[in-house]
């Protein structure tokens, strides 16, 4: 029982103290499960983080899953993914009765307007960041900017097609492509996928843009690299 | 039934996110229009939000979803309990399988080749979501030009600071700057 507690409380703490969500946690996840309480070292993390990029999901629920059940099994997992969860569900909570009469006040207003015009910079920041997480080819450039151009023409021609089905679309031609015909071409590029890179780990330490740029090891060439 | 679908909304969302909250973001927006629960400003005032306080964006949005429409419908507390649960739930049941059953799960080479094709996606998904944005912000009834000069002054400093400190500025300075910017030209 014990040991949940802890699990709750440490992952409430993660929780609570991140914001922005996603690489910005990762750093309080290492110190706290890796640099304090020694639950797993930083090769296990490297690979939980691999396999949270490649699942569905925020990254830090992924994350509270994975070492709450290595942790204490199904019990674990369950405690601490409430505990990551429930600092920002009861704090959003609260806030969502407020925020209607909130933008009423025309002052408060005013500040929403610049904050849209924020969030609209902030997103495509996110885009641009994730530029390095794919790979560097003819194909997965043709796929994005499908992505892109499918997606901007619906939206202007107001046109209802769900991003779900171009996501399938996306994993379908991976598949086809990256799967079938270029292990055809070159099979010494087999081993794409391996999250394990032991340098790393010691990036972890540094602030979370390196730590970033090392981590986005997904689809990076790296058979380029062993030739 | 309005708690049953947002729980199936939210999960659809948390199933088909990858590369976490950015990438839910068209997805929410189409959802959200499809159900005519919320509109596009409202829902960027969400994402601002949500960047300006701690946790997952992803949680962040489903509670604060889940709250407003459930709130219409009588119970605020259930519709944020469900929305976040479904939002939840794709995760937590994936990584519960791959930590269980498939150990090797990131070996496969098919798995690697499928999620090569969906990172390419969701990175145009992104960048047409914030070109969309940009876009709205812009014109309105009239063209903003105050919009566009706050989009300029964030967007210029957060290049010039990841070029000299060479990292990313805080999304939390960025906010609350822009509300300042906002409350300032907006008053002119």
């Amino acid at each position: 029982m014990k040991k949940l507690l802890i699990l709750f409380a440490t992952f409430f703490k993660i929780g609570l103290f991140t914001f922005g969500g996603g690489y910005a946690m990762l750093s309080l996840i290492q110190s706290e499960t890796v640099t304090k309480k020694h639950w797993l070292d930083g090769d296990e993390l490297l690979d939980i983080i691999a396999i949270s990029e490649s699942t569905p999901g925020p990254i830090s629920i992924n994350c509270a899953t994975y070492i709450g059940y290595k942790r204490a099994g199904f019990l674990g997992s369950l405690f601490a993914t409430l505990g990551v969860v429930l600092p920002s569900f009861i704090i959003i909570f609260v806030i969502s009765f407020f925020i209607e009469d909130f933008l009423k006040i025309e002052l408060i207003g005013k500040a929403f307007k610049g904050i849209q015009a924020c969030v609209a910079v902030l997103i495509l920041r996110a885009a641009v960041k994730m530029i390095k997480n794919i790979k560097k080819d003819a194909v997965s450039l043709i796929i994005l900017l499908a992505a892109l151009v499918v997606t901007i023409t619906l939206n202007f021609v107001a046109f209802d097609l769900s991003s779900i089905y171009l996501i399938i679309l996306g994993g379908f031609v991976g598949f086809i492509y990256y799967g079938i015909i270029s292990k055809r071409e070159k099979k010494t590029k087999a081993k794409v996928l391996d999250g394990s890179d032991p340098a790393t780990v010691s990036s972890l330490h540094n602030d979370d843009v390196g730590a970033e740029q090392k981590l986005n090891n997904g689809c990076e060439d790296k058979g380029e690299e062993q030739k | 039934m309005i708690y049953l679908r947002l729980f199936l909304t939210f999960f659809k969302i948390g199933l088909f996110t990858f590369g976490g909250g950015y990438g839910m973001i068209a997805i929410i927006q189409q959802e959200m229009a499809a159900n005519g629960w919320l509109d596009a400003e409202m829902l960027s005032n969400f994402i601002g939000i949500s960047e300006a306080t701690p946790g997952p964006i992803a949680i962040n949005m489903a509670t604060f979803v889940g709250s407003a429409i459930g709130g219409g419908a009588g119970s605020p507390f259930l519709g944020s309990l469900l929305a976040t649960l479904g939002v939840v739930m794709p995760s937590f049941i994936t990584i519960l399988l791959i930590a269980t059953l498939f150990k090797n799960f990131m070996d496969n080479k098919f798995v690697s080749a499928v999620l090569c094709g969906i990172k390419p996606v969701v990175v145009g998904l992104i960048f047409a979501t914030g070109a969309i944005l940009v876009y709205n912000n812009l014109f309105k009834s009239e063209f903003d030009f105050r919009a566009l000069a706050i989009m300029i002054v964030i967007g210029a400093a957060t290049i010039g600071y990841k070029l000299i400190r060479k990292k990313d500025l805080s999304p939390i300075f960025m906010i609350v700057a822009s509300a300042c910017l906002g409350m300032l030209v907006y008053s002119f």
